[in-house]
């Protein structure tokens, strides 16, 4: 199977009304990290590997490429599905046009459910989570 | 919540079912027989469960001579992990509280 055709992109893009530098401090920074998406111990340098923390396990990361002020991009594994986040900001007339592409996942996850027992109980977890969520 | 979700979660409600789908995952088809080996229930209650399965579609049985061999149908979970739709509003939630944060750091 080619990877290509074989996995699926998440997109979301808004325009915020603040000035890049701004925004960047908010998705790069540990602490306003935390604010809006998740406990972790990020750092802003090619490489570092990190760990998002959620209700149900963590999140394996790595710092992949870096542009401050400009783009943003790390792997995040979970539950046995390798994807990549990769964030982009241009400057705009009124502020900030923010994207975030989550791309590498397979339609067909088979991987991810034959894994060992560990990743069973993850997700099982994430289903619990997901039924809360739904109900 | 869907009729097809509600059958797969009735499905995998029970732990010991869980257990079977679990190994017939992991461990590829398998009989009655094969199965009962390990799970410490009965043979009778193990089928009930294999029927349990069958019905929320996630398993299959195939007759090979006086064998039925029962097979893990994962294809059935797909609407429960539907990364890209349930990520996209993971990650729509979480822009609505950057933005939030946003706001924040102005004041």
């Amino acid at each position: 199977m080619s990877a290509a055709s074989d996995t699926r992109t998440v997109v979301v893009e808004r325009e915020v009304p603040h000035p890049p530098e701004k925004v960047w401090r908010a998705i790069a920074q540990p602490h306003l990290l935390e604010e809006w998406l998740m406990k972790n111990d990020f750092e802003p340098s090619i490489g570092h590997r990190f760990r998002l923390q959620t209700s149900w396990g963590f999140i394996d990361c790595q710092v992949l490429s870096i542009e401050p002020n400009e783009t943003l991009s790390y792997s995040w594994a979970a539950m046995g599905v390798e994807s990549v986040v990769t964030w982009s900001l241009a400057p705009t007339e009124k502020g900030t046009r923010l994207r975030m592409e989550h791309s590498g996942f397979k339609p067909d996850q088979r991987q991810a459910l034959t894994g060992a027992t560990a990743g069973w109980q993850r997700f099982f977890a994430a289903l619990e989570e997901l039924l809360a969520r739904t109900q | 919540m869907t009729t097809a979700q509600d059958a797969l979660f009735r499905g995998l409600a029970d732990p010991t079912r869980r257990g079977i789908f679990e190994r017939l995952c992991r461990e590829g088809a398998q009989t009655v027989g094969a199965l009962t080996d390990g799970v410490g229930i009965s043979q009778p209650a193990v089928s009930k469960h294999l029927k349990v399965l069958k019905r929320a579609g996630l398993v299959s049985d195939r007759r090979e001579g006086r064998q039925t061999h029962y097979a893990a149908e994962l294809r059935a979970l797909s609407p429960l992990i539907d990364w890209t739709s349930e990520m996209a509003a993971f990650w729509d939630a979480r822009f609505d509280r950057l933005e939030d944060l946003l706001n924040r750091m102005d004041q």
